[in-house]
């Protein structure tokens, strides 16, 4: 339709109609091959010691911090601790400021990226918030893995 | 009693909307001529009588909050009594159940307003127009009714509330869920407009005419709403970010984009009698995704600080809404696209051609923000959880944004149905080489990813183009429409500037400090001077003093706060702010490291504000244009009895 009013009617919705089909088209593909790269997948500890993802790639991670794990580094802002869900322990290290609620032996969802020795460096924790406000994935690890959980922190 | 009222009020609403919706179909359907048929009588008053009860129900269920009846359950549940007033009465809507009424509350007084005042279009239209919208209500009634009534009754009075979640107990709730919810709802006017015309074969341009005002009101408020929204996330979460995508945020921006482009193609059929079907589905698209946002919310099936409650039960009601309604409007599409004759025609370098692809080119948007904001449904329905972010949603988006902003910068210099480019080529060159500019002095400043790199570039050459519109023109004679549209074009390009200026120059210091110590962060020298226990109302915390100096200047004090709520107990952050001509300083206290030093996180966020500046800018816009639109309707009406009333004279 490049020439200037010379359509037909009929041939100018049929023009309308391809290229909002072809841009809309377009836009489903893009969006598609970008999620597949681009979305996070969700680990609990013994899935990320089991699969590997690729270092450097976006993912989440969900688990219990242990009891005794957090350490703050000398600069006062960066603290190491560790994630487990009784199977797996997974080493985190992350600077910022951390959640209310981010205590030992609760439980939290680390935003972030393994490194290749194994550490996974988190840019972005959450931690339960409140009743109304926890973290989807957090609520049902909490809800399968209590038991264990609690038996495995009273233990010691 | 009160509790009572409102619950009668609800249900009296609920009947007239579903009088609404029966006579309003009958009379449409026996096509009765204008005005007569008895049952055609019933709807506009039906209309106005339902709004008024729904307005009183909302009325009693802010009393109640307001005196803390504690045995409603809906008060007992989210308030408590030492609340602050305010909070109290913004607590009415800060809950499912309230929330939900006023929701239908919008919808009903939208519904009154336009049975009241709403006289262009013929009388049929207006019936079945008032029909589709009791429909909807009638939805939304039976979802309040049976499965979140507001009003219900505790067995047996609670002795203290649980208090409102403290995120939630801020200024900005009071204003920000009605100002979306007046958007959201006011979307559902253009269903109802959309499909009263599909109904009636009468998709006009009197019908785009009528419509405009109430999509360009609801805009508006989605406008203001979002951008209230996110400097409300920016300044209350402590995150220092302005936009997350998170699905309540797409929620809210998935409805504005549609309603973006119904305004366009809605001017589109109005002032040139094209684009008929294509706006029709836009009025359509812009009310579901209302809903959608709606049942992303509501039924908590995605989590996020707006969602109060997991309710799979409620969810599963909404999506039923959901599909009848868009699944109806969409068969009834259908079924009538085809009769819709086709519009005038218009070559692709032309004003309309312009429009067309700004159409195109946002609902592309919308299918981006669409998919990302579903697709962790849709996978974990598989069984694999993911979550998606900024790095799918910002390139993702940003492919279709740029060449719609390049557009946007060309197609108000075109004229209506056929142009050349050659026409506008030496306004568009001054465009490109401020763009230009821009690219060189931003690179020079610092070294920006491309993305950012880019919107500073558009976002200079379109703040230069969509100023041009007014060159050569007189500004006292200039339509109020025309220079609504200049503010808001000119304030996306500012809001542009700053979305860019933010990702590209912004710094951030994260430090460990002791009383006395200072952190640099960009030009800022900031000093921790003391940190103090302070109270509130309902709340506890620890207070940083800090001295914050520009570049040596004077220095200000920062007052960032850790809180702690004892009703639900819960831990806040809120964080500092100065405001300069050039940016915000951003502070914000953390934990005590150890002993004696305690964190603190600052941001430079060098011209951040005009992020939202901008989008008041473009909510001004639509303002302009709105008052031009009503203004020029008034002026036609005063013509129209001012020459009955000749005639009259003439004839007697």
């Amino acid at each position: 339709m490049s020439e200037r009013g010379g359509l037909q009617p009929k041939h100018q919705r049929l023009a309308l109609v391809v290229a909002a089909v072809v841009a809309l088209v377009a836009a489903a593909i893009i969006a598609t091959w970008a999620l597949r790269s681009q979305a996070s997948y969700f680990y609990v500890p013994s899935e990320i010691v089991k699969d590997h993802p690729a270092p450097g790639r976006a993912v989440r991670l969900g688990g219990m911090v242990e009891k005794g794990s957090i350490l703050t580094r000398p600069d006062g802002v960066t603290i190491d601790f560790v994630v487990g869900d009784g199977t797996a322990r997974v080493p985190v290290r992350y600077s910022g400021i951390v959640p209310d609620l981010f205590v030992e032996g609760s439980g939290v969802v680390a935003e972030g990226r393994m490194q290749a020795n194994g550490t996974f460096i988190a840019d972005k924790l959450l931690a339960k918030h409140d009743e109304n406000y926890v973290p989807r994935e957090l609520k049902e690890m909490t809800a399968a893995q209590k038991k264990l959980v609690v038996e495995e922190t009273t233990a010691k | 009693m009160i509790a009572e009222l409102g619950l009668a009020a609800l249900w009296l609403a609920a009947a007239l909307a579903a009088l609404q919706l029966v006579a309003g179909f009958l009379a449409v359907r026996q096509n009765a001529p204008v005005g007569e048929g008895e049952l055609a009588l019933l709807v506009r008053p039906a209309a106005v009588v339902q709004g008024v009860l729904c307005a009183f129900a909302f009325a009693m269920l802010i009393w109640l909050f307001a005196r803390t009846d504690l045995s409603v359950k809906l008060v007992a549940m989210n308030s408590h009594s030492m609340k602050p007033l305010v909070f109290k009465i913004a607590g009415a809507w800060g809950n499912h159940e309230g929330s939900m009424l006023l929701w239908v509350t919008v919808m009903s007084a939208a519904g009154a307003l336009i049975a009241l005042i709403e006289r262009r279009l013929p009388e049929r239209t207006m019936q079945a127009t008032l029909a589709a919208q009791g429909f909807v209500a009638l939805g939304f009634y039976a979802f309040l009714l049976f499965s979140s009534n507001p009003f219900e009754r505790l067995p047996v009075p609670a002795l203290e509330g649980n208090g409102l979640n403290p995120l939630l107990q801020d200024i900005g709730l009071a204003f920000h869920p009605p100002t979306l919810y007046l958007g959201y709802v006011g979307l559902s006017v253009a269903f109802s407009f959309a499909v009263g015309a599909l109904l009636t074969r009468s998709v006009t341009p009197d019908f785009a005419r009528a419509m405009r005002p109430w999509v360009l009101g609801a805009w508006i408020f989605l406008t203001v709403g979002i951008t209230a929204g996110s400097y409300w996330a920016y300044y209350e979460l402590g995150w220092g970010g302005w936009w997350f995508w998170d699905p309540v945020e797409n929620a809210s921006l998935m409805p504005w984009l549609a309603a973006t482009a119904l305004l366009h193609s809605a001017s589109v059929l109005a002032a040139r009698d094209a684009l008929r079907a294509w706006t029709i589905m836009l009025g359509v698209v812009a009310f579901s995704m209302s809903m959608v946002g709606t049942f992303l919310v509501r039924s908590g099936i995605l989590t996020s600080v707006h969602a109060f409650a997991v309710d799979p039960e409620r969810g599963a009601f909404i999506l039923i809404l959901l599909a009848i309604y868009i699944g109806g409007a969409l068969a009834v599409f259908g079924l009538r696209a085809s009769t819709i004759s086709e519009g005038e025609r218009f070559a692709l370098v032309s004003r309309e051609g312009a429009l067309v692809v700004n159409n195109v080119l946002l609902s592309a948007i919308l299918g981006v923000v669409l998919l990302g904001t579903l697709y962790p449904l849709l996978t974990e329905a598989m069984g694999v959880r993911v979550s998606v972010g900024p790095p799918y949603f910002d390139p993702a988006s940003a492919i279709f944004a740029l060449p719609m902003l390049l557009v946007m910068a060309a197609g108000p210099l075109l004229r209506w149905r056929r142009d050349r480019l050659q026409r506008v080529g030496s306004p568009l060159l001054l465009a490109g080489l401020v763009a230009l500019a821009g690219l060189v002095v931003a690179s020079a400043w610092a070294s920006p990813g491309l993305l950012p790199l880019l919107g500073l570039a558009l976002g200079a050459g379109l703040a230069v183009a969509s100023l041009l519109p007014l060159r050569g023109r007189n500004l006292r004679r200039l339509p109020l429409a025309t220079l609504g549209m200049v503010v808001a074009h000119f304030g996306i390009a500012v809001a542009l500037i700053g979305m860019a200026s933010d990702s590209a120059f912004s710094e951030e210091r994260l430090a460990a400090l002791k009383v006395g110590d200072t952190a640099a962060v960009g030009p800022w020298k900031v000093t921790l001077q003391a940190v103090s226990p302070v109270a509130g109302p309902n709340w506890n915390a620890l207070e940083g003093v800090m001295a914050a100096s520009y570049a040596g200047g004077e220095p200000v004090l920062l007052t960032p706060q850790a809180r702690t709520f004892w009703a639900p107990p819960q831990e806040t952050t809120e964080s500092a702010l100065d405001t300069r001509w050039n940016g915000q300083l951003y502070a914000v206290l953390g934990k005590a490291a150890d002993g004696e030093r305690w964190q603190v996180r600052l941001w430079w966020k060098p011209f951040v504000t005009l992020i939202w500046f901008g989008g008041l800018l473009i909510a001004l816009g639509g303002v302009l244009a709105l008052l031009g639109r009503v203004a020029g309707d008034l002026k036609r009406r005063a013509i129209r009895r001012k020459g009955a009333a000749r005639r009259a004279e003439v004839a007697a």
